[in-house]
C-alpha cells in the first residue's frame, strides 16, 4: 500500500513540474489566443543563460536578474519581428510562427551558449526525507511551494491588476480591446515577458533535476496533454492537469507497462488527453467558446 | 548616413559572395587521390553533447595523420553531414556520399547511430558498401556470412551483459554467489535498450540470479516510478542502459530513493563525463563499462596534444573535452579506420580504396597488441582481429568509476562469455538470412 501511495505522490510531484511548463503556454494563450509552441525553447534559453552566467562566477540573484532581462529583450524582439507583422492573422498562422520561432530560439541558444551539458545546483537537497515512509525530498516540497506561489501571483496579476484585465480583454476580443485604447504590442510584450519568467522558473527546477541541456526543450511534449486536460486558458487547470498526468503516467508505467512489455509513460498521457477531448473538449477548467451563429 | 553605410557594406558582402559563387565549382576529380571519410555528425539537437567531442577526436586524429602525409601517403578527406541524430537526415547523408565526393572514394562508412546502423542494412547490402559501427550496431551482423557489408566492430551489448554480470560476481566473491541476487536492468525503451533482454535471460538461467527488466520511455526525464519499483523489490544491483538525459536523471533518482550509486553499472553509452556531471554529487561512486577509457596520458594522446591541441589546430572549441570518454571514442574510431585502410594498402597498393577493397581490408584487419603499442594506443584500444566470418573481433571492456571529478579505471580489459551467446547470435543471423531469402555467401579465400 505504501508503495502505491509513494508512486502516486511521486507522480503528483512530477505533475507539478509539468504544470510549471504548461503555465507558460496558458499565459500566452489567455492573452492572445496563440498556442505558443516555442515555450519549451524558452525554457531551454532561460536555463542555459542562467547556468552560463552562474558558471562565470556571478551570484544567483544577479544571474536571475540578467536572465530576466534577456527574456524581456527576447519578448520585445518576438513581438516586433514575429507577432506584429502577423497581427489579425488566423491562430493557425500564429501557431506556425511560434513553431518556427522554437527552432530559431533553440538554434541561437546553442550557437551562442554552446551545446554542453551543465550541472545546475540550486542548493536544495534532493534526497528522501522519509516522512511516514513517503519518499519526498526537500526539493519536491520546494517545487510544490513554488508552483502554488506562482499560481497565486499569476491569479492576482490576471484578476486584480489593470495590466491583467487588459490581458484578458485582448484575449477576449482583440479588436474591441484595441478600440478602447489598449495597446496590443505593449500587452504582448508584457505577456511574453511574464511567460519568459515562468519559463525561467521551470527551467531552473527541471535543470536542477536533469542538468541543463537541449532535452529541456522537449518537456514541451509533456505540457501538451496537461493543457488539453486542464484547459488551455486556465492556470489552476494547468496545475490540476499536471497532477492528473503525473500520477496516471506513473501508475501506468508500473501496472500497464508490464502487460505491454514496455514503457508507456510517453504515450499514456496522450491517450488520456484524447479521452478528455472526446468527453470534455475544453478541458476541466477551459472556457467554453461562445460564438454568434 | 549610418544606414547608407550599412547598405554599402551589405552591397559589398553580396558582391563578394557573387564573385565567390561565380568561381567554377571544384572539378569532379579534385579529390581523386584522397580517401573519403563521410562523417554523419550531430552537432545540434539533444545528443550534440555526446557527438561534438567524438567529432573532435575523429577530426584531430585525421588532421594529425594528414599532417604526416596521410595513411601511407593517402590523405583522408572528412566530409561532415549534419544529422541532428535523426534517421531521415542520416539517410540523406548516406545518399549524398555513398558514391564518394568529387573523386574521393568511400571505402567504408563509419556510422554514428545504432538506429541508423539497423535501418541502413538493406541499402548497404544493395550498394555493396561496408558499414562499420564501432561498439554498437546489430548483434547478428557479427556473422559475416550473412552480413557481408556490416561490421559491428570492437564490442556488443550481449558481451557487455556478460561482463557486467561477471563483474558483479567478482564483487560478491564468485559466480556461485549470484544465485538469488536481484539484478535489475533499467533500459532505454528502444531497439538499443532492449538489446540486452535476451542475453540477460540466458545469463540468469545459467547463474540463477533474478533478472528484472525495467523500461524507461524516451527521453527518460522522469524515472521516479521505475526507481521506486527497484527500491520496493529490494534490487541488489542495477545495470543502467541509458542514453542522453536518461543517465543523469537515473543517477539522481536513484539517490532520491536511496539506492547506492556504486551498485549501479552503466552501459558504455552511459559512462561519459556528460552523463555524470549533471548529476553532481549523486554520481560519485557510479560505475560504468567502457571501451573508450578517458584520459590524455596515452602516447597517442600526448602526440595529439603536442601537434594538434596546443598549436590550436583542434576541431574542439572547448579543448577541456580533450581526453574525455567521447573524445577518445572518436579517436578509437579514427584509429580503427586508419588501420583498416592501411591493411587494404598492403594488398592493393597505396591508393584510395574502393568499397569492395574496403570490405576486404576490414575482413583482414588485425590490430595486434604490438600494433596497438606502435600506434601509442595501449590501454586506449583493445587488440582487434576481424575475419570474413567474424565481423566483430574479440570484444573486451573495462569498468570505470566516477570520483566526482574524473573517471577512474578499476579493471584491465575484461572479456565476456562470448561462447555462451554464440549459438543464439548465429541462429538469429541464420533466421534473418532465411527471412530475407539471402543466398549463402561465397567463402573468402585470400
Amino acid at each position: 500500500m505504501l508503495f502505491l501511495i509513494n508512486i502516486i505522490v511521486a507522480g503528483l510531484l512530477s505533475g507539478l513540474m509539468y504544470a510549471l511548463v504548461a503555465i507558460g503556454f496558458v499565459l500566452i494563450y489567455k492573452a492572445s489566443g496563440v498556442f505558443n509552441f516555442a515555450q519549451g525553447a524558452m525554457v531551454l534559453l532561460s536555463a542555459l543563460t542562467f547556468v552560463t552566467l552562474n558558471e562565470h562566477g556571478l551570484p544567483f540573484w544577479l544571474c536571475f536578474i540578467i536572465t530576466v532581462g534577456v527574456l524581456i529583450v527576447a519578448a520585445v524582439l518576438i513581438e516586433f519581428l514575429v507577432l506584429r507583422p502577423l497581427v489579425n492573422r488566423s491562430p493557425d498562422t500564429l501557431f506556425m510562427a511560434t513553431l518556427g520561432l522554437s527552432f530559431v530560439i533553440e538554434g541561437l541558444a546553442q550557437l551562442v551558449l554552446g551545446t554542453d551539458v551543465h550541472q545546475l545546483d540550486l542548493g536544495i537537497p534532493d534526497v528522501p526525507l522519509k516522512l511516514y515512509g513517503l519518499q519526498v525530498s526537500d526539493f519536491d516540497l520546494f517545487t510544490a511551494v513554488v508552483s502554488i506561489l506562482l499560481v497565486a501571483v499569476l491569479a492576482l496579476l490576471f484578476g486584480k491588476t489593470r495590466v491583467g484585465i487588459s490581458l484578458r480583454a485582448v484575449a477576449d476580443n482583440t479588436l474591441a480591446a484595441q478600440s478602447i485604447g489598449i495597446r496590443l504590442p505593449y500587452i504582448w510584450r508584457i505577456v511574453w515577458s511574464v511567460a519568459g519568467v515562468v519559463a525561467l522558473i521551470a527551467g531552473l527546477l527541471w535543470g536542477n533535476r536533469q542538468g541543463v541541456q537541449f532535452s529541456l526543450s522537449l518537456v514541451v511534449l509533456k505540457a501538451m496533454p496537461v493543457l488539453i486536460i486542464g484547459g488551455f486558458s486556465s492556470i489552476p487547470g494547468a496545475i490540476v492537469g499536471g497532477l492528473i498526468v503525473g500520477a496516471t503516467e506513473n501508475l501506468a508505467d508500473i501496472y500497464i507497462g508490464p502487460l505491454v512489455h514496455g514503457a508507456v509513460s510517453d504515450w499514456f498521457a496522450y491517450i488520456l488527453a484524447t479521452a478528455f477531448l472526446l468527453i470534455r473538449p475544453n478541458g476541466l477548467f477551459g472556457e467554453k467558446p461562445i460564438q454568434r451563429v | 548616413m549610418r544606414f547608407k553605410r550599412s547598405l554599402q557594406t551589405l552591397a559589398g558582402v553580396l558582391a563578394a559572395a557573387s564573385v565567390g559563387l561565380s568561381v567554377p565549382p571544384a572539378h569532379a576529380a579534385d579529390h581523386a587521390n584522397e580517401q573519403l571519410y563521410p562523417l554523419f555528425s550531430y552537432r545540434t539537437g539533444p545528443y550534440a553533447p555526446a557527438g561534438i567531442p567524438q567529432w573532435g577526436g575523429i577530426r584531430d586524429y585525421f588532421n594529425y595523420i594528414n599532417s604526416h602525409g596521410g595513411i601511407d601517403g593517402v590523405k583522408v578527406l572528412v566530409q561532415e553531414c549534419e544529422t541532428a541524430y535523426t534517421l531521415e537526415r542520416a539517410f540523406e547523408c548516406y545518399e549524398r556520399y555513398k558514391h564518394g565526393y568529387q573523386g574521393a572514394q568511400v571505402a567504408a562508412l563509419f556510422d554514428t547511430s545504432s538506429g541508423f546502423d539497423a535501418a541502413i542494412s538493406d541499402e548497404a547490402r544493395a550498394d555493396k558498401l561496408p558499414v562499420v559501427s564501432v561498439a554498437g550496431g546489430r548483434e547478428d551482423a557479427v556473422d559475416g556470412a550473412v552480413f557481408p557489408y556490416q561490421f559491428p566492430v570492437l564490442f556488443d551489448y550481449w558481451t557487455e551483459s556478460s561482463i557486467v554480470i561477471n563483474y558483479i560476481a567478482k564483487q560478491l566473491g564468485g559466480l556461485d554467489k549470484l544465485k538469488g541476487q536481484k539484478i535489475a536492468t533499467v533500459y532505454h525503451d528502444s531497439g538499443y535498450g532492449r538489446d540486452t533482454i535476451e542475453p540477460l535471460a540466458i545469463l540468469a538461467k545459467k547463474y540463477g540470479f533474478i533478472d528484472i527488466e525495467i523500461p524507461v520511455a524516451d527521453p527518460g526525464e522522469q524515472q521516479q516510478a521505475q526507481w521506486q519499483q527497484i527500491k520496493q523489490q529490494g534490487v541488489n544491483w542495477v545495470f543502467l542502459r541509458a542514453w542522453g538525459v536518461m543517465t543523469p536523471v537515473a543517477i539522481k533518482t536513484a539517490a532520491r530513493v536511496g539506492f547506492p550509486s556504486d551498485h549501479i553499472i552503466g552501459d558504455i553509452w552511459s559512462g561519459s563525463e556528460e552523463d555524470v556531471k549533471p548529476a553532481g554529487s549523486a554520481a560519485i561512486g557510479y560505475k560504468a563499462v567502457t571501451v573508450f577509457p578517458s584520459g590524455s596520458n596515452f602516447a597517442i594522446s600526448q602526440t595529439l596534444k603536442k601537434e594538434i591541441i596546443d598549436p590550436g589546430k583542434s576541431d574542439l572549441r572547448d579543448t577541456s573535452k580533450f581526453g574525455s570518454v567521447y573524445y577518445n571514442a572518436g579517436l578509437v574510431a579514427a584509429i580503427i579506420y586508419s588501420e583498416a585502410i592501411h591493411t587494404g594498402h598492403e594488398k592493393f597498393g597505396n591508393r584510395p580504396l574502393t568499397p569492395a577493397e574496403g570490405q576486404w581490408a576490414l575482413e583482414h584487419l588485425d590490430i595486434t597488441p604490438e600494433r596497438v603499442a606502435a600506434l601509442g594506443a595501449t590501454g586506449l584500444l583493445s587488440p582487434l582481429k576481424l575475419s570474413p566470418e567474424d565481423h566483430e573481433g574479440e570484444p573486451s571492456a573495462k569498468i570505470q568509476q566516477w570520483d566526482g571529478h574524473h573517471w577512474v579505471v578499476l579493471t584491465g580489459w575484461l572479456n565476456g562469455d562470448r561462447a555462451l551467446f554464440h549459438d543464439a547470435i548465429f541462429a538469429k543471423a541464420a533466421a534473418y538470412a532465411k527471412q530475407k531469402n539471402l543466398p549463402p555467401r561465397t567463402p573468402v579465400t585470400n
